[in-house]
């Protein structure tokens, strides 16, 4: 764990302070939510937690785009792997299991699978080559408009969208409305409300009654968000406020979004170990069927159903991690059988995962000396 | 993965779209296809995945830039740090002139 350095010390315990406070006069556990694996990083690696005073719960949702990616979707990339196809994505993706094999077992067994930082790298392989390409590409609304910017721009004839994005407003729903949730706030992330702008969560806050902070990566940052969410579940005052004013408008980002909306659209679906969400999968639009790869390609996953699935993965509780119903310590697989050179569950695998971070940071660093 | 990474324009490629940006002296072409407002050289934008998301407005920089000073100071291993130079290496290398 590196050292806890903070631009402004003093602010960080005057609001360390103002936190106490808050959760003295509630009197009682409050739980709050974010959605972002940097937020959980910044977290973790900066000992906020130590910070945060035993009441108060701040949890790590479904805020990481690579361990929400289901179980089937990976079997689509695996089946394109095994048959020939030229498969590029993200690194983070390629340990991710899949039904019986991750992208990265069927690259050991001879498929072609090429890392890419960015949509625009995909772009330029399928230029270099003749074979057939298909990005699979994941990630939250972020990074979809990103995909969207070369699916609008005539991309090469070999290459094809095996989309597995993932839209985070609709999740933040199911999440709230889950009988066991006893989340009482959320934290929503900077970067992607980078594009969406704040206005995204008004609809949530007035249909849930629970308030929304959209809050930046500092340390600070984030203790700021944190002490105007409490201070919102003492008012009972269910509204959105933007504590990020610097990268997020209200509105946001509207030629990206307009951008994101000709391209995809929102279909439910499974996100891996949360639930089915309504609306929450972005899926090309008809009009851009020719770069999609489950038009242009018949993927059966059912071919690999013949395996059995490994017995590991039914110990798994990533869901219930990413629910907020349980911390990777609950987990009796976390750092035993489950570790980052041989995850079991996808919230091992990225950098983004609960049980990654914790893994190389721990998750409850005792620092109350600093505070 | 969500986590951009501000960058100061330093040319812009019209015919392209694309723009040189430096990274703390490394630079990279950017895409501008999906940036909120029009950039000109010397602006600084958040990039993520190689494409500028926000033009960052000019009193906002200096205390954009604080974070990411720190955590380009870190070892390679921590995840904050890699995700940052993930980002920077997700725009392209700069086209020699």
């Amino acid at each position: 764990m590196s050292e806890l350095k903070f631009r402004d010390p003093v602010l960080a315990r005057q609001l360390a302070q103002q936190l106490a406070h808050l959760m003295q006069e509630i009197g009682r556990d409050v739980a709050v939510m974010h959605v972002c694996g940097s937020h959980e990083q910044a977290i973790a690696k900066f000992g906020l937690r130590s910070l945060f005073p035993k009441r108060l719960n701040v949890i790590m949702g479904p805020g990481c785009p690579v361990c929400v990616t289901d179980v089937p979707e990976v079997d689509e990339g695996v089946v394109l792997a095994r048959d020939g196809v030229r498969i590029a994505t993200y690194g983070d993706m390629l340990k991710v299991p899949g039904t019986v094999q991750s992208l990265a077992d069927a690259q050991a067994s001879g498929a072609k699978i090429d890392v890419i930082y960015s949509p625009s790298q995909v772009v330029e392989l399928a230029r270099s080559t003749s074979e057939e390409v298909v990005f699979f590409a994941t990630g939250f609304e972020t990074t979809a408009v990103a995909t969207a910017a070369i699916v609008v721009n005539d991309p090469p004839k070999n290459l094809s969208i095996l989309s597995a994005h993932k839209y985070i407003p609709p999740v933040m729903e199911i999440v709230a409305e889950m009988p066991e949730s006893r989340v009482e706030g959320f934290l929503a992330a900077g970067h992607a409300a980078t594009i969406t702008g704040s206005a995204v969560f008004e609809s949530f806050v007035e249909r849930q009654k629970v308030p929304v902070v959209v809050a930046g990566f500092e340390p600070l940052d984030i203790l700021a968000g944190v002490v105007e969410l409490v201070k919102l579940v003492r008012d009972r005052e269910a509204k959105v406020v933007n504590m990020f004013p610097r990268c997020v408008t209200r509105e946001g980002n509207l030629p990206a979004q307009e951008l994101l909306w000709r391209v995809f659209r929102q279909i439910g679906g499974r996100w891996r170990g949360i639930a089915h969400v309504p609306n929450g999968n972005l899926r090309l639009r008809d009009e851009f069927a020719h770069v999609d790869a489950r038009k242009r390609f018949q993927i059966d996953v059912t071919t690999l159903w013949d395996y059995a699935p490994p017995h590991l993965a039914h110990q798994c509780i990533c869901g219930d991690i990413m629910a907020g119903i349980r911390n990777p310590v609950d987990c009796r697989l976390f750092n035993k059988e489950c570790t980052p050179e041989n995850p079991v569950g996808a919230c091992m695998v990225s950098n983004e995962g609960t049980c990654k971070i914790w893994h190389l940071y721990g998750g409850v660093p005792d620092l109350s000396e600093i505070a | 993965m969500c986590l951009g990474v501000p960058g100061k324009v330093v040319e812009i490629h019209d015919l392209t779209n694309m723009a040189t940006v430096d990274f703390w002296g490394v630079r990279r072409q950017v895409c501008l296809d999906i940036v909120d407002e029009p950039v000109i050289v010397g602006d600084y934008i958040l990039n993520h995945v190689g494409f500028a998301i926000r033009r960052i407005p000019a009193e906002s920089i200096a205390e954009t830039l604080a974070l990411y000073e720190t955590l380009m100071s870190e070892d390679p291993g921590d995840f904050m740090a890699a995700d940052v130079r993930g980002e920077i290496d997700a725009a392209m290398k700069a086209v020699k002139a």
